[in-house]
């Protein structure tokens, strides 16, 4: 573990006073947003943004710090926006249950692509995870149960624990806060604890960490489980919110979206992709207006990120200011 | 159903599958020889695809409007020629202004720039022509019409295509494997450095190989323009199947991207006679198996 | 050790490196390399690995990040000329560590790769006769050859191209000595028909018979230099540099 641990010591002594205020500085306004939006900006907006950038951080749990570009994470939260939309309209589920079986749909769905997928390196595993993804949307397109081009409509919000009625925009907004915030907190812990270091050295030398020992294959898996199970638990979220779930959700543009937002932001950096995802909705809602301009603005932001912006918001403030982990 | 019936209707879809396959084997191809020299894989290749059967389609029925002059339609057989060409040239801008940027830098950088270039390009088109498909009216009045093909009456221009593009393939193959510039290609691939200390110009080469498998994008589109019809989307359902295609087959090989082409376009044909629903996702669950038997793909180098 | 002793050998030089600095990435290899030789000669770089002999032939055709000194060819500065004008325009041929044979191109095709850099190429004849193995597996795959066809195809391809100033980096590593002992004989031949050569070596033996001049190299620099006739007197001196 030895070498393992000196990514967390590489922090230089007198940059980690600075990263300790930077972070909690970010904390407090994450908080703080959390908290307050609904009360200054319309509450489904705000749902819209906390469920893309939970979606964000969990894929990026796996491009930021495993390395792994997946192209394919429509497939988990739409897929998994589905399955909670037919299991609380078909089969009444109450809603906290609609997430959880949206969440296992693809965390199964995650370890069936994700042990495909890393059989191949580098971009073939973008390629492999897109084409994987391709087969849920077709499946979403065929399938008896999930209304084919018109989707599934009309998903009933329901009952959280039987008695907070999530009819109520402020119950639910402060539902889908909580469920943003366990599943930031779960990414945030799962990088800082051990088995996240692993996957980071994975990142940056994959030979070195498979000659230190680690079964690179399966650290691998689990975090693509893991991305995939979250990425599930903000679609299904998103399904309760909007009270339907559509071929959109599973579709390869939302799949590049969550690259776009976590490239905004920053790769590789802990808040990053929030940002990333409020800039992106953000812009969508702006822009709304001029109609597919919209996909030449998205389309053309990825270019100049790529070209000249690659660490992203967060990444290029953290390299400015010297702060480490943010 | 008697088993003559069967196999005339297996042949018939094999055919129908096999026109779908040479467009698969020439995007394949040309994503094939640009990865192998620039290691990009190129997303841009459906969008340039839409491009070229675009072009086409203004040449015929737009390009004489815009300019007031109302009797000029410049029809397929110049088309054939104009559109590779400027797809080709709109590569090569990419190349020079955009790609050339990211050389050096992990290979999912030139991915998502070209993602990005995809959804501009669609985007535009959608913007100025219906999204849900223009038809191409300029097809040749040479090539209307049916031929006999003993088992099925068969779009002449459809076995037009598949002839033609058979021998694109063929020819873009000898080039590469048995000619000096294939052999430059070749080098370079392996090591460009050296090939660049010899005294070729290297970063040229780039350009135009970008060019060259960005063109045979374009040729494609026009040859799918009286096909199908011309959409800003055609061309983004068919890359995803085209990286399967090229995960199946592995980028290492030009002739192995063309069989694999054409043999899934003819396997996915024929699994529309037996269950038509799995036919769109035949070629996706084909890769699946790939991958657990051989997955470095069918031609890949192992490891 | 001082250039002008070597200077006053000299009429004019054909290559000239001087204060040669080079980069790979952020790491600085040369620190300022000195050396020339006049049309005709050969030259070797010796030292232990690592030293900054490869580097030095690499970094003349161009093949490192970042490059500042001075290199003449026949008079004419190259220290700021893109990678793949250098050997076209100063007629190098350029013979890699680990001899660079393509391994998807056939033998014929490695052979006829290099562009034509001079007016007297060797034809093809001559290269036959030169390396008459090579002519029996014209039709194979580059890499489907021995080490010392391999090495022989390197050298023929650069041959052919009409380069008169050659650059070799290691030709006799690996090979078996009666291969060793051909490469000598063709390497006279070749100094006998007047071609310039810059010669890495690691085998002293081999290269001690050949050389006009030697020019040891450490850490990036030359830190000594040895004429042909001054070898017996410095022979303990050049066996405590090459010693490991």
């Amino acid at each position: 573990m030895t070498d393992i641990a000196e990514f967390e010591e590489d922090v230089p002594a007198q940059d980690r006073g600075r990263t300790r205020i930077g972070q909690a500085v970010l904390w407090i306004l994450l908080l703080g947003f959390v908290l307050l939006a609904p009360f200054f900006l319309y509450p489904v907006f705000v749902m819209q943004l906390l469920c893309f950038a939970l979606f964000a951080c969990a894929f990026n749990l796996l491009i930021g710090f495993t390395g792994l570009l997946s192209f394919g994470h429509a497939a988990f939260f739409g897929g998994a926006a589905y399955i909670c939309g037919h299991v609380l309209t078909a089969w009444g589920f109450p809603p906290l249950l609609g997430i959880i079986a949206g969440g296992l749909f693809a965390a199964v769905l995650g370890l069936v692509v994700g042990a495909l997928a890393i059989r191949r390196q580098g971009i073939y595993f973008a390629m492999i995870t897109l084409a994987l993804a391709q087969i849920v949307y077709f499946f979403a397109l065929q399938l008896p149960f999930t209304g084919g081009e018109d989707g599934l409509q009309g998903i009933p919000r329901g009952y959280l624990l039987g008695f907070i009625n999530l009819n109520d925009s402020l119950n639910m907004y402060y539902f889908v806060a909580v469920v943003f915030l366990v599943g930031f907190l779960a990414i945030y812990r799962t990088i800082h604890s051990p088995f996240g270091q692993v996957l980071q050295a994975i990142r940056e030398n994959e030979p070195r960490a498979l000659s230190l020992g680690y079964n690179v294959d399966r650290f691998k898996l689990i975090a693509f489980v893991l991305s995939a199970t979250l990425a599930g638990v903000a679609g299904s979220t998103k399904a309760i919110v909007f009270q339907f779930a559509s071929l959109t959700d599973v579709h390869w543009s939302t799949s590049g979206e969550v690259i776009l937002m976590t490239l905004v932001g920053g790769m590789g950096t802990i808040f990053g992709p929030v940002l990333g995802a409020f800039i992106v909705v953000a812009l969508q809602h702006v822009l709304t207006g001029i109609g597919s301009w919209v996909q030449v603005v998205i389309g053309a932001t990825f270019v100049a990120c790529v070209l000249v912006f690659r660490r992203g918001i967060i990444g290029e403030i953290a390299r400015l200011l010297k702060l480490h982990s943010v | 159903m008697s088993f003559d019936v069967m196999m005339k209707l297996i042949m018939a879809q094999g055919m129908l599958g096999l026109n779908n396959g040479v467009f698969y084997a020439m995007l394949s191809l040309g994503l094939a020889v640009i990865f192998g020299l620039l290691n990009v894989v190129n997303f841009a290749h459906g969008a340039l695809y839409m491009t070229g059967a675009f072009v086409a389609l203004i040449l015929n029925s737009y390009l004489g409007v815009w300019l007031g002059i109302g009797w000029l339609h410049i029809g397929f057989w110049p088309a054939l020629i104009i559109a590779p060409i400027v797809v080709g040239l709109f590569g090569i801008l990419i190349e020079r202004f955009l790609l050339r940027w990211l050389y050096g830098l992990d290979p999912i950088y030139s991915l998502l720039l070209t993602f990005g270039i995809t959804l501009v390009l669609q985007g535009l088109f959608i913007n100025y022509f219906n999204a849900s498909g223009t038809p191409y009216p300029g097809m040749p009045e040479s090539l209307r019409g049916v031929v006999n093909l003993g088992f099925m009456m068969f779009p002449k221009y459809r076995l037009f295509v598949i002839v033609f593009s058979i021998l694109v393939c063929i020819a873009v193959w000898f080039v590469i494997e048995r000619t000096r510039i294939g052999a430059m290609l070749r080098a370079g691939t392996e090591n460009p450095e050296l090939v660049q200390a010899f005294g070729i110009n290297v970063p040229r080469m780039v350009t135009l190989t970008f060019g060259f498998g960005t063109a045979l994008a374009g040729l494609a589109g026009v040859l799918a323009a009286p096909i199908y019809s011309v959409s800003p989307l055609m061309g983004a359902n068919l890359i995803i199947i085209i990286f399967a295609v090229v995960v199946i087959g592995g980028m290492g090989s030009i002739a192995g991207a063309v069989v694999t082409g054409l043999a899934l376009g003819l396997i996915e044909g024929v699994t529309k006679v037996f269950y038509a629903p799995a036919s769109n996702t035949v070629i996706f669950f084909l890769m699946v198996i790939v991958l657990l038997v051989r997955p470095a793909g069918l031609f890949g180098r192992q490891g | 050790m001082s250039p002008d002793t070597t200077a006053a050998t000299m009429t004019k030089p054909l290559l000239k490196v001087s204060d040669l600095h080079a980069w790979y990435g952020e790491s600085h290899v040369l620190h300022g390399i000195n050396l020339e030789l006049a049309e005709g000669q050969l030259i070797t770089l010796l030292g232990r690995n690592g030293a900054g002999r490869t580097t030095t032939l690499r970094a003349i055709m161009g093949l490192v990040d970042r490059r500042t000194g001075s290199i003449q060819i026949g008079g004419a500065e190259y220290i700021g000329m893109p990678r793949h004008k250098i050997a076209p325009t100063a007629g190098i041929g350029y013979c890699p560590e680990e001899r660079g044979i393509f391994s998807t191109l056939t033998v014929e095709e490695n052979l006829m790769l290099p562009p034509v850099v001079g007016p007297d190429g060797m034809p093809l004849d001559e290269i036959f006769t030169m390396f008459p193995n090579l002519r029996d597996v014209r039709k194979r795959m580059g890499t489907r050859l021995s080490g010392g066809e391999q090495q022989m195809l390197a050298m023929a391809r650069i041959l052919r191209t009409g380069a008169r100033l050659l650059l070799l980096d290691e030709i006799t590593e690996g090979l078996a000595p009666v291969i060793v002992k051909t490469l000598g004989t063709v390497i006279r031949q070749l100094k006998a028909k007047g071609y310039t050569i810059v010669l890495v070596e690691q085998n002293f033996r081999f290269a001690a018979p050949l050389a006009d001049r030697h020019y040891v190299i450490e850490h990036g620099e030359v830190i000594d230099v040895v004429e042909a006739h001054e070898i017996e007197t410095k022979m303990d001196r050049l066996n405590h540099y090459l010693s490991v």
